[in-house]
């Protein structure tokens, strides 16, 4: 389309040089966000005029291949502040509005939800980096984009995992993102760091934004962060001292008294309250050893890369191949929790609860009915 | 020891990493001023390095405190070699030296390196002890002013506008001196960078000792070039306008009156007079230049072609037979007053009310100069003769079109190797005496003093009977007493006063012609042989286009040579609009050579039509049918009627019975409408003969303009008349083309088309650009050509766009519902009730005493015809008035204006932005906007305090030209990289805002096969602060404290 928009002004001159500068920085969102899409000038003016900004403004074809490069090469000169957005508010050389300024950090930043999919919980490192281009055969990203989202991954990760305090804190302070999309980048890093498995075949059913609730909730409630912000120590690891201490809920299935009288309240609770009740009282030892073993199991950090994994085998398969509904789940969870603290030999309260507020709602979110 | 220099350099940030293994640097700064040099301490290992120095203190003269920057260089410190420069920062500490500009320097420098461009920031902090010592003899001038604004600054007043300043000097280009050989790009570039520097201080200096004499305090519109020589060397030049200034106190209302004229499209009278003579071509509208064409030689070699002496052909006979004496004496005051200067030139382009009497038209004068041949170079001897000599027959052509000044004067050259063409243009005029009368007059006194009526400046300011060439002259269409030509060319802004019919538009002409290729003189002929034709032709497709659009005068007129080894471009730029005052032009009738056949019949009606068609939609478009105005309660127009007929007693001519015919002249307003739409193309002032092949061009360049696309309006004047509901967003930019032609053997008319299309595409793709902000205007569009190098042609704009408020675009201003404007409109109804000035050139008019802020003119009886002697009419003229005495029996109606002088006319003060800041704006956001306009003024706001002009020349060099991104990647951050550091000193001098930058100069090469490139630009404007109207109102008692850093919102420029 370009040989034939340009063939009519090639005959006779070439334009040789085609700068336009604002002293205030124009930038067209759209554009921008082309560029962000790793799409070539050719292929931006082709999306461009299909668009029909043509139309509107009454544009000829050189013009708008005029306007996409000039953007473009702006957008390039900008890039290396972006990687730095602290750098963009105090930088003399392009005059950007803050509400501008803002917009463009927050789409540099922002990531596709099928990328960041494909590489949740892996290492971010040059191996993972030198797999994008499958990685960008399989979503249909294109590779360029691939490989800013990757990088900003990886910037965010570094400048991150060695500071202190709490993360999405952290990363809204250094990257000036907003809180949302700081949460997300939280959820990122965290993944990252715990290397935990989320590309199994098993969890392929798992959206980013479901492993993006969980590390919340783990971020939130299993970390020593969690515990107390005072602590000069990282968000981005689990708190060792409570995974130790995990190891203690092991007694609920390990003492049989213990089960039975467990699982009978529980069932006292839900009788008549739920279809499933018949397959939740054969099922509740298994289900039961299933989330305990889990939490025992923990100190590994094996064991940690696998517990999305856990959860679904242990737990959400055999109540979905039962038919549990959502909230049948809900009220298993809620009154498997709540028994526990009646049991006069268990002494594990507090940990019980940190363990279990976390893998309810854990595994609420990831039961997809 | 006149002055104490004290500098302190705080902090860097972001600087580049200079040492590869620790991946850091180890900085420090050098402080240099003349010959003293201070370092401060090295801070190890740091890219953001705190050095919180001591005061490094320079005990100088003034007179180098004026030539010399200040000069840090921050340096890596290297243990075993020698040590890195980073980059340097220029300051010009000249705005410290006067009392009411800035009192310190401080904040964060680009760090500017010409090879890399900016490599982090630096804050450093500056002040100035100056001793007192004013009546002591000296060769300093601290303490005057210079503004590059091209009329009186905002918050000041005229006392005494003296006149013409000058002044040039001349040094030898360091690239072209022996040791360039041997020394680095960037020793290089910094060497001339610094010398520029040092030469525009001594230039200021030399220009400020000038003005010292003349009394004044002050240089206005301001204009510093610099020539390239090559090897006869660097000349800095400088041309202004010296004035004693007086500082408004910041309440006074006066300074927040923009320069704006609400001039209402008044019900124009139909014109009866448009006769001319349809067997005239359109040659004869105007002298033709070639026969003046005179060739001198003097030192080397000199062609010097005469302006084309446009439009006000004149009858100053009119103002000696009917101003009264005191007119007349005050009149010959001024002459004598000009007479005494050299060189009665103003570079102003904007003037206070009442000091541009008459306008007479451009006038410009072109020689052609081999550098070669230069004596003595290293000297400004031959230099200054060339361009006396210039100025010389400006004055000359001023004075053939009975003016006894020039307005809007400007000088430029282009310089092609050996060959240098040296142009000046300015608009001949005649002034009041009123702000040149030394001993100056209370200022009461001076606002009561009479202000000429609105239609004045069109008057034509000489002898009817002695015009140099064949004119068409009729009556003013306001005041029906004096002569104003069919069209008026000038060089100079809208007059405030100016009541104007519709919207203007930006006008180009373009031209390409081909040279040979030649050396020495003989080049120097083809080129001065070619000049005339050239200009000729300019004018000639300016004239068509203006028709074109239905309009009669064009203001801002800048016509750029440009030449080069193989051709010779012309780009001439004005705005064009419809002055109520002048006739309305006819139409363009296309007349081929003897009819011969039937499809070449065809062909001519076919475009025919097609001219009258675009006639048709370019008046729709620009508002320029007379509209029917005048829905206004009719009994208002009782009062008016009566109230003047009271007044008007004693005056020469008004009486009661004519008043009456303004009234019936409404009812009949419409059917005068109808019959103006149908009047052009048949009844045709304008034959264009298409058998001859230059026509035919100019009839396809006229065709080939685009209009401006919806909701955009452009100009290259301040401001767009018949605008008034501006805000306060705008973005001022530059964008540059390079072209390059590929195929050498291009004729006449290819280069045409290409450079025709070139510019065209180039308006395109900024309308493209601004869309979001439509509907705006742009303003102020200022194109520069220049040929680089053979078959490369570069075009660089600089404008502004302004953003026009959405929801009044298609009122018109009193229609509108703002409260602000509603306002306006009771007060204008108010106003309606004082008439005033009947009579422009008499003074002692009673009537004016209200200083025109509404104006009703009545239509003369038609009886009224010229009462002059036909006897020593040429034939032709004789004709003519003859058409005009049949004609005018025609004129059945008269024409009312009311126009308005705006306090309020910029009646938006920003409020829309503010609102829209996002909740969530960034954090530490520590960088304050700076915005930037080539205009005088940032509508809604008023600028409070005027800090210094800043006036930058950066060199930027690049031998990797590919990794930078071509030579568009290069050249796009080094302009940014210009505007950042404008931005930076602005902000240091504790401004927040640019007003009248311009880009004087952008002097790009590359050798894309070596992978270099270098480009030198030279920026210039006024540092300002400006407060916004609203904030004004809310704190009236504003102190004019130093650091009004207030309105860094979210909204920039």
């Amino acid at each position: 389309m370009l040989l034939v928009v340009n063939t009519a002004a090639v005959v006779k001159m070439s334009v040789e040089l085609d700068v336009f500068v604002g002293n205030t920085t124009i930038m067209d969102k759209e554009v921008y966000q082309l560029w962000l899409n790793g799409y070539t000038v050719s292929d931006a003016v082709k999306v461009r005029m299909e668009g029909g900004v043509m139309e509107e403004c009454e544009a000829s074809a050189d013009v708008l291949l005029s306007d996409t490069m000039d953007q473009f090469r702006t957008f390039q000169m900008c890039e290396r502040l972006l990687q730095n957005p602290a750098k963009l508010a105090n930088q003399l050389l392009f005059q950007i509005p803050p509400d501008r300024q803002a917009m463009l950090i927050e789409r540099y930043y922002a990531f596709d939800d099928a990328f960041v999919r494909e590489v949740l919980g892996k290492k971010l490192s040059k191996g993972t980096k030198k797999d994008l281009d499958d990685v960008s055969a399989k979503t249909g990203i294109t590779l360029k984009s691939c490989r800013r989202q990757f990088d900003n991954f990886k910037r965010v990760f570094k400048v991150v995992e060695e500071l202190k305090g709490p993360l999405v804190e952290n990363i809204k302070q250094h990257f000036l993102l907003p809180d949302p999309l700081a949460r997300d980048y939280a959820a990122i890093v965290f993944f990252a760091n715990n290397r935990f498995e989320t590309g199994k075949k098993k969890l392929q059913y798992l959206t980013f934004h479901d492993f993006a609730f969980c590390a919340g909730q783990l971020i939130n409630n299993w970390t020593v962060g969690a515990v107390d912000n005072m602590v000069e120590d990282m968000d981005v690891d689990l708190d060792k001292e409570f995974l130790q201490d995990l190891k203690d809920l092991k007694i609920l299935i390990a003492d049989k008294d213990l089960l039975d009288q467990h699982k009978s309240l529980v069932c006292v609770a839900l009788r008549g309250k739920t279809k499933v009740f018949n397959e939740m009282e054969a099922n509740f030892k298994n289900l039961s050893r299933g989330l305990v073993n889990i939490a025992a199991k923990l100190t590994n950090p094996k064991d940690v890369r696998d517990f999305f994994i856990d959860l679904i085998e242990k737990f959400i398969e055999p109540c979905r191949s039962d038919r549990w509904t959502a909230t049948d789940v809900n009220l298993y969870l809620t009154h498997y929790t709540n028994s526990a603290h009646i049991l006069d030999s268990f002494k594990h309260q507090t940990v019980w609860t940190r363990y279990m507020g976390v893998i309810k709602s854990c595994i609420l979110r990831m039961y997809h009915e | 020891m006149p002055g104490k220099l004290k500098a302190k350099i705080v902090a860097g940030r972001h600087l580049p990493v200079m040492d590869r293994a620790s991946d850091l640097t180890d900085a420090f700064v050098e402080v240099k001023f003349g010959n003293t040099t201070f370092k401060t301490d090295v801070c190890p290992k740091s890219l953001n390095p705190q050095w919180n120095s001591e005061w490094f203190k320079f005990e100088v003269d003034d007179e180098d405190l004026q030539d010399e920057p200040l000069q840090i260089t921050v340096l890596d410190h290297d243990t075993y070699s020698a040590n890195d420069a980073i980059g340097k920062v220029y300051i010009d500490i000249d705005p410290l030296l006067c009392s009411e500009a800035a009192t310190v320097i401080s904040g964060w420098f680009p760090i500017y390196d010409t090879i890399h461009g900016i490599r982090g920031e630096i804050n450093v902090l500056v002040k100035v002890d100056l001793f007192n010592d004013l009546n002591r003899f000296r060769q300093s001038s601290c303490g005057v002013k210079f503004f590059c604004t091209m009329s009186i600054p905002r918050c000041f007043r005229a006392m005494v506008i003296h006149g013409f300043v000058e002044e040039l000097v001349v040094n030898e280009d360091p690239e072209y001196q022996w040791i360039d050989r041997i020394r680095t790009p960037r020793a290089s570039n910094e060497a001339r960078q610094r010398l520029i520097s040092l030469m525009s201080g001594e230039l200021q200096r030399k220009i400020g000792l000038k003005v010292l004499e003349m009394g004044g305090n002050a240089v206005v519109g301001y204009l510093q070039c610099f020539d390239l020589e090559g090897e006869s060397g660097l000349v800095v030049r400088a041309i202004g306008t010296a004035c004693t200034l007086d500082k408004i106190s910041s309440t006074c209302p006066a300074a927040v009156v923009p320069n704006l004229s609400n001039s209402s499209p008044s019900k124009d009278m139909k014109d009866s007079l448009q006769a001319v003579p349809s067997t005239l071509g359109c040659r004869s509208t105007h002298s033709s230049p070639v026969h003046s064409a005179s060739s001198r030689l003097s030192q080397g070699f000199s062609v010097s072609v005469p302006t084309l002496l446009f439009a006000g052909m004149g009858s100053g006979g009119s103002a000696g037979k009917e101003a009264g004496p005191l007119k007349a004496l005050l009149r010959q005051q001024t002459q004598s007053a000009l007479e005494q200067r050299e060189f009665p030139f103003f570079t102003l382009t904007g003037f206070p009310v009442g000091f541009l009497l008459h306008v007479g038209g451009v006038v410009s004068a072109r020689s052609v100069k081999l550098l070669d041949r230069i004596h003595n170079p290293d000297e400004p001897e031959t230099r200054d003769a060339w361009w006396e000599e210039i100025r010389q027959e400006i004055k000359s052509h001023a004075k053939a079109l009975g003016c006894h000044a020039v307005v809007g004067y400007s000088e430029s050259t282009s310089i092609c190797e050996e060959v240098c063409i040296l142009s000046a243009s300015g608009t001949a005029a005649i002034l009041s005496s009123r702000f040149m009368q030394d001993g100056a007059l209370d200022t009461e006194h001076r606002f009561e003093d009479t202000a000429p009526p609105a239609c004045g400046f069109c008057h034509i300011p000489y002898d009817e009977l002695n015009m140099p060439f064949p004119a068409q002259l009729t009556y003013c269409h306001c005041c029906r007493r004096h002569k104003v030509p069919d069209v008026l060319f000038t060089t100079i802004d809208v007059p405030t006063e100016a009541s104007i019919t519709g919207k203007g538009c930006l006008i180009q002409a373009r031209l390409c012609r081909t040279k040979k290729k030649a050396q020495g003189e003989g080049n120097a002929t083809a080129i001065s042989n070619l000049l005339p034709f050239l200009e000729y032709e300019l004018h000639t497709q300016l004239l068509n286009k203006l028709k074109l659009r239905g309009m009669n005068a064009l203001f801002g007129l800048r016509v750029q040579i440009s030449v080069g080894d193989t051709m010779l471009l012309g780009l001439a730029s004005a705005t064009g609009v419809y002055l109520t005052a002048l006739p309305s032009p006819g139409g363009i009738q296309i007349a081929g050579k003897t009819p011969s056949d039937l499809t070449y019949e065809q062909h001519v009606s076919n475009m025919q039509k097609k001219i009258n068609d675009t006639i048709a939609k370019n008046k729709e478009l620009y508002e320029i049918s007379p509209p029917k105005l005048f829905t206004l309660d009719p009994d208002a127009f009782v009062n008016i009627n009566t109230e003047w007929v009271e007044e008007v007693i004693g005056s020469p001519i008004p009486e009661s019975r004519q008043r009456s015919r303004i009234f019936r002249s409404h009812s009949e307003s419409s059917d005068e409408v109808l019959e103006l739409d149908l009047s052009h193309g048949k009844k045709d002032a304008f034959v264009l003969e298409i058998d001859d092949t230059d026509a035919i061009e100019d009839i396809h360049s006229l065709l080939t303009d685009a209009p401006t696309p919806p909701g955009f309006y452009s100009c290259n004047t301040e401001i767009m008349p018949g605008i008034y509901n501006w805000t306060s967003s705008l973005q001022m930019f530059t964008s540059v083309r390079v072209f390059r032609l590929s195929n050498a053997n291009l004729t006449n008319q290819g280069l045409n088309k290409i450079f025709n299309d070139l510019c065209e595409n180039l308006l395109k793709s900024l309308y493209f650009k601004l869309r979001s902000m439509v509907p705006c205007c742009l303003c102020h569009v200022n194109f520069i050509v220049a040929v680089p190098e053979d078959e490369l042609i570069q075009v660089a704009v600089t404008a502004v766009a302004m953003s026009l408020d959405k929801d009044q675009t298609q009122e018109n201003g009193r229609q509108s519902g703002d409260k602000t404007l509603m306002k306006a409109i009771t007060e204008n109804e108010e106003q309606l009730q004082f008439p005033l000035e009947l009579s422009a050139e008499c003074p002692s008019n009673p009537l004016s005493s209200a200083k025109g802020l509404s104006e009703v003119s009545g239509p003369l009886p038609s009886a009224r015809a010229p009462s002059v002697d036909h006897s020593s009419f040429t034939d032709r003229c004789s004709s003519w008035i003859e058409q005009i005495r049949l004609k005018a029996h025609t004129i059945r109606r008269g024409s009312i204006k009311t126009t308005s002088s705006l306090e309020k006319s910029s009646p938006l003060p920003d409020s829309r932005s503010r609102s829209l800041r996002s909740n969530r704006s960034c954090p530490s956001s520590s960088v304050a906007v700076v915005k930037m306009t080539p205009l005088s003024f940032l509508p809604g706001t008023k600028i409070i305090k005027y800090l210094g002009i800043i006036n930058m020349f950066f060199i930027r060099e690049t031998t990797s030209l590919r990794e930078e991104g071509g030579v568009s990647g290069f050249l796009h951050s080094f302009i940014a990289e210009v505007f950042a550091m404008v931005r930076a000193h602005v902000a240091a001098l504790g401004g927040n805002a640019v007003v009248s930058y311009s880009m004087k100069e952008c002097v790009f090469m590359e050798n894309p096969n070596k992978n270099q490139a270098q480009c030198l630009i030279n920026v210039s404007g006024d540092a300002v602060i400006f407060i916004r109207e609203s904030e004004l109102e809310a704190t009236p008692s504003q102190t004019q404290s130093g650091n009004v850093q207030t309105s860094s919102n979210g909204e920039g420029t």
